[in-house]
């Protein structure tokens, strides 16, 4: 498989999951553990650019996919759009939502497709913010849209 | 949290698939794994074989069959939602199902299979009088969906077979409608209804409702769709019909409501489903 641009070969344990595979085997842990069984939407990343439960995923299904984890997504002085709105908007709180969140919304603004703010709300709808942040979330998804 | 261990295969034919299957005491096919990878992550479901069919090639098309779409094993919910051959009540049932990263992972003959009272997509193929192709040892055999559901969470599947597809009607007008735990349409639904109709000279010539939801399997509102043919489908006509949405159903409750709740449900989204269909 490929992660965030670089190629990775191996044996997994059946029973590993993608996510534990991310953060145990490759250290990646940006992407976040929250419920554990797809109802929180934290540890959601892009496969073949598409918003996915890392949870949901044993990390042999992911064999041969490109995967892009919140570790590819920008780094610190050199944000992607969608980050840097996030941070303008402050549409993070304790941030533990924000990889998964950021990995939703990638894939909407990957699709070129403009939605309303009901729409996004919508869209988002498969990740949770326990702090309830949802507000500035909704609304620095909908200014990259522009 | 990681399921009891269990032997992996990703076979690269349907044929080893079953092969695969027949070896094994209890194995389990997996599609996109979004209802049997949550279950044996809390440990409800322990296989002692996943027969991975992902990987099998030939399974993720929509195809047009005569006078039925046939969706493939692998297939999953967006591509459902988005098809344009694919029956009106099936797409709008697959496009509410889970949220957008099920949809993208989960598939539609995955979620039929799966059985889920509470699922969107097993009532609309009930509705559309679906037919599911399941391929075993002995060759392939369909089975009605009227005969595919059983009881909770059980479909007339073999434990050697694998479903290849599942075929619904393209005919007539049909329309899925619901109301989900978290409001609207989004998340499992509390109650929903399918309604497929056929119209003859003004009048309502075949009908068909199924339910989500409400009952302890995806299940036909027959009483409703016998008082609906032969009417004009006017407002009163579909109020009458649908008020019958729970007769000779054990409607049973469950956290999200109780049976007086879940039969007033189903009337109002057997209504609203009806409705829908002849709006098309």
């Amino acid at each position: 498989m490929t992660v965030n641009g670089s190629r990775w070969s191996g044996d997994v344990p059946a029973r590993q999951t993608l996510c534990d595979f991310l953060r145990d085997e490759l250290e990646l842990t940006g992407t976040h553990v929250g419920c554990e069984q797809g109802a929180c939407g934290a540890c959601t990343i892009l496969g073949d650019g598409e918003a996915v439960r890392s949870c949901l995923m044993l990390a042999v299904q992911a064999d041969g996919m490109e995967l892009t984890t919140i570790e590819g997504m920008g780094e610190p002085g050199n944000l992607s759009t969608l980050q840097a709105a996030f941070l303008r908007h402050r549409a993070f709180q304790c941030g533990f939502c924000t990889p998964g969140f950021l990995a939703s919304a990638a894939e909407i603004l990957g699709s070129g497709r403009r939605y309303s703010r009901r729409e996004l709300r919508d869209m988002l709808s498969g990740n949770v913010c326990r702090c309830t942040g949802y507000e500035p979330i909704v609304e620095a998804v909908f200014e990259c849209q522009r | 949290m990681f399921p009891r261990a269990f032997e992996y295969v990703a076979p690269a034919s349907i044929e080893e698939a079953i092969a695969a299957l027949k070896g094994s005491e209890f194995a389990k096919v997996m599609s996109g794994g979004m209802s049997l990878l949550p279950l044996m992550k809390l440990r409800l479901v322990s296989p002692e074989l996943v027969v991975d069919i992902g990987r099998i090639s030939g399974l993720d098309s929509i195809d047009d069959r005569g006078d039925m779409v046939s969706i493939g094993a692998l297939v999953r919910h967006y591509q459902t939602a988005e098809a344009q051959n694919v029956p009106r009540a099936l797409a709008q049932a697959a496009s509410y199902t889970g949220d957008v990263q099920v949809r993208n992972r989960g598939t539609t003959v995955g979620a039929v299979v799966h059985g889920d009272l509470a699922a969107d997509q097993p009532s609309a193929v009930l509705a559309l009088g679906g037919v599911i192709v399941a391929q075993g040892p002995n060759g392939t055999r369909e089975i009605a969906a009227d005969d595919f559901f059983v009881d909770a969470l059980t479909t007339a599947v073999e434990p050697d077979e694998v479903v290849t597809a599942v075929k619904v009607r393209k005919d007539g007008m049909s329309a899925y409608d619901k109301l989900g735990r978290r409001g609207g349409r989004t998340d499992y639904a509390v109650a929903g209804a399918a309604a497929w109709l056929q119209k003859d000279n003004g009048s309502i010539s075949d009908a068909r409702v199924g339910l989500t939801g409400v009952a302890a399997k995806p299940t036909l509102a027959n009483a409703t769709a016998e008082a609906l043919i032969g009417t004009d489908g006017s407002d009163q006509a579909i109020e009458e019909a649908a008020a019958k949405a729970a007769d000779g159903l054990t409607i049973l409750e469950d956290l999200y409501g109780s049976v007086e709740y879940k039969t007033h449900l189903a009337r109002v989204f057997a209504k609203r489903a009806i409705k829908r269909a002849l709006s098309a």
